[in-house]
């Protein structure tokens, strides 16, 4: 599609799009230069010189068991955060979409977690799982059940998938809820009355007909763990105990700020780059075209 | 709906008031442990609002948290708020102007600068932040406004979000402009510009919540304490070694943390959610 009227000018435009473009030089397309050339150096122990190596930093990292351990660790979080978050907010929308009296009520406080920001929801999410005062720890520790997510690795990575999924309900649910209802009217009368119920309806017509937005969310939702969780990992568990929760995007500044581990920390930016890119170009290439019934 | 049966209509209000209670009840615990005193909330939870409010958001707006180096909150909101502002207003003007330039003229380098913009989609600062930093360092940018801004303002979705919506603007209000003698950036701010409002607020919404919830770049670009931000203003009150851990403090920052965008989403409900649509196509 182009515009048939246009204007003439030759350096009008370019003054235009000049602030982004270079913008996205100096801050975009040049450090991720840079992280993609490091990634190829060992700098020795002062930071004075560096060699060049090719894939030695990948290399290593590939046969790095901690590296590997942070991989597992980030697919663990990111497929339950999507999942737990998913079911939660179809279920809300489904019911949102049915009732008549007090939609708009529920609806607006629905969009609530996506006005807070991740570090902020880990915290709430963390003092309420606070050993010895958080009403959540509390609650399961009368039911005989220790909570202590400093100390257990696997505790710790429960309470960051909450706290994650949590934050994300409203999206899921905002985007759910366009998509059921964009579903024909006539199509569920029509299959009411050849005497299907509500169950069989929302399996057999509802769930295939909004698989696109189901599919296009699952690849948003996997981005969002794996990088815009960071604060909610720095937050609340620091990627510990134990490194338990530890996910990569985590490590590369772990590795990069604390550790100073510089041509580590780029390939790990690297593969990271490259995750992002290949789920980008998934979602545009095959998600919203491909997966229509 | 299609059928009426009153012990599913009961289910749905049931779930749905569940649903609720998921979203609010870690506002509320928040809300209510930020009006007790720190000794109230050591060992048990407290169910109700306490009388402490004014007094703890006093101390939080005006000292912080003193055992955390008592930067004041009501500083770090105002940076989180500069930030923010300074996000929203840099994104929607680099890209209206450059989404412009792509669908109302035709010149040389066009495709390639849509390409370059194109590529900015798939770099988020998370996975660039090492060699950014060292941009920002080198730019002497480090601890300033727009060490803190810039490098977050380059976003290829509002471009596109902004490109989409002038090729659904009617040819002939250009042609009309043309014909009348308008120039381009006479057309641009006398029709253009006003057409885009509902988009402009939209993506206000939007961006403001993104600016304004930044964790990562903040955290990484200051140093310097008296720009700290609020969002990453509160990890810092997590880990302090207190006497006895002020909870009630922590947990006011929070609320103040979190108040802004709230807002911005209740009081501008339609745009926030035309602007989320609209900006992930």
């Amino acid at each position: 599609m182009e515009k048939r009227c246009t204007f003439n000018n030759m350096w009008l435009p370019y003054f235009l799009v000049a602030p982004q473009i270079i913008i996205t030089f100096i801050f975009f397309l040049w450090p991720a230069s840079q992280a993609l050339y490091q990634s190829f150096l060992i700098e020795d122990a002062f930071g004075l010189s560096s060699e060049f190596v090719w894939f030695e930093n990948f290399e290593e990292l590939f046969s790095d068991p901690l590296y590997l351990d942070s991989f597992y660790t980030t697919v663990l979080f990111s497929v339950s955060t999507t999942f737990l978050s998913l079911s939660l907010s179809l279920l809300f929308a489904v019911m949102a979409d049915r009732v008549i009296k007090g939609e708009m009520a529920y609806k607006s406080i629905l969009l609530w977690p996506y006005a807070v920001a991740p570090a902020v929801a880990g915290v709430l999410w963390m003092f309420m799982f606070n050993t010895g005062n958080g009403i959540l720890a509390l609650t399961l520790q009368s039911l005989g059940y220790e909570w202590n997510h400093v100390l257990r690795g696997g505790q710790a990575m429960v309470l960051v998938i909450i706290a994650a999924a949590w934050k994300q309900i409203s999206y899921n649910f905002i985007f759910f809820l366009a998509g059921l209802q964009s579903i024909p009217k006539s199509m569920l009368e029509a299959s009411a009355i050849d005497g299907a119920g509500p169950v069989k309806r929302f399996w057999t017509i509802v769930f295939p007909l909004i698989s696109p937005t189901t599919f296009f969310l699952i690849v948003v939702n996997v981005v969002y763990a794996f990088f815009e969780t960071f604060g909610i990992i720095h937050a609340v568990t620091q990627g510990g105990p134990y490194k338990s929760t530890e996910i990569l995007v985590y490590k590369v500044y772990n590795d990069g700020f604390v550790g100073l581990d510089l041509g580590g920390s780029s390939a790990q930016s690297v593969i990271l780059m490259i995750i992002v890119v290949s789920l980008t170009v998934f979602q545009f290439r095959y998600i919203e075209r491909r997966v229509q019934y | 709906m299609v059928e009426n049966r009153p012990w599913l209509n009961a289910l749905t209000h049931l779930l749905l008031i569940f649903g609720i209670i998921v979203v609010i009840f870690p506002i509320y615990i928040a809300l209510v442990t930020s009006t007790h005193e720190a000794e109230d909330i050591l060992t048990t939870v407290q169910p109700w609002f306490g009388s402490e409010m004014l007094e703890n958001y006093g101390t939080v707006l005006q000292k912080g948290k003193v055992s955390a180096s008592g930067i004041p909150v009501g500083m770090m909101m105002w940076n989180s708020l500069i930030m923010a502002l300074g996000i929203v207003v840099g994104k929607i003007t680099i890209s209206i102007l450059s989404a412009f330039a792509i669908v109302y003229f035709r010149f040389p380098l066009r495709n390639l600068c849509f390409w370059t913009i194109f590529l900015t989609l798939m770099l988020p600062v998370e996975v660039r932040i090492l060699p950014t930093y060292a941009v920002v360092a080198n730019l002497g940018l480090l601890n300033s406004y727009a060490g803190l801004t810039l490098p977050l303002i380059a976003s290829a979705t509002a471009t596109f979000l902004f490109r989409q919506f002038f090729m659904t603007v009617p040819e002939e209000l250009a042609e009309a402009a043309r014909v009348d003698g308008a120039g381009p950036m006479k057309f641009f701010f006398d029709i253009l510009l006003p057409l885009s409002r509902t988009n402009l607020a939209a993506l206000f919404v939007i961006l403001f919540i993104y600016g304004w919830n930044q964790y990562l770049w903040p955290l990484i670009v200051t140093t310097d304490e008296s720009m700290t931000t609020i969002v990453m203003g509160i990890q810092r009150m997590l880990y302090v070694a207190d006497a006895i851990p002020e909870w009630n403090i922590t947990m006011a920052t929070a609320i103040l943390a979190m108040l802004p965008p709230l807002l911005v989403v209740i009081v501008m409900q339609r745009q926030f959610v035309k602007g989320l649509v609209e900006t992930e196509k």
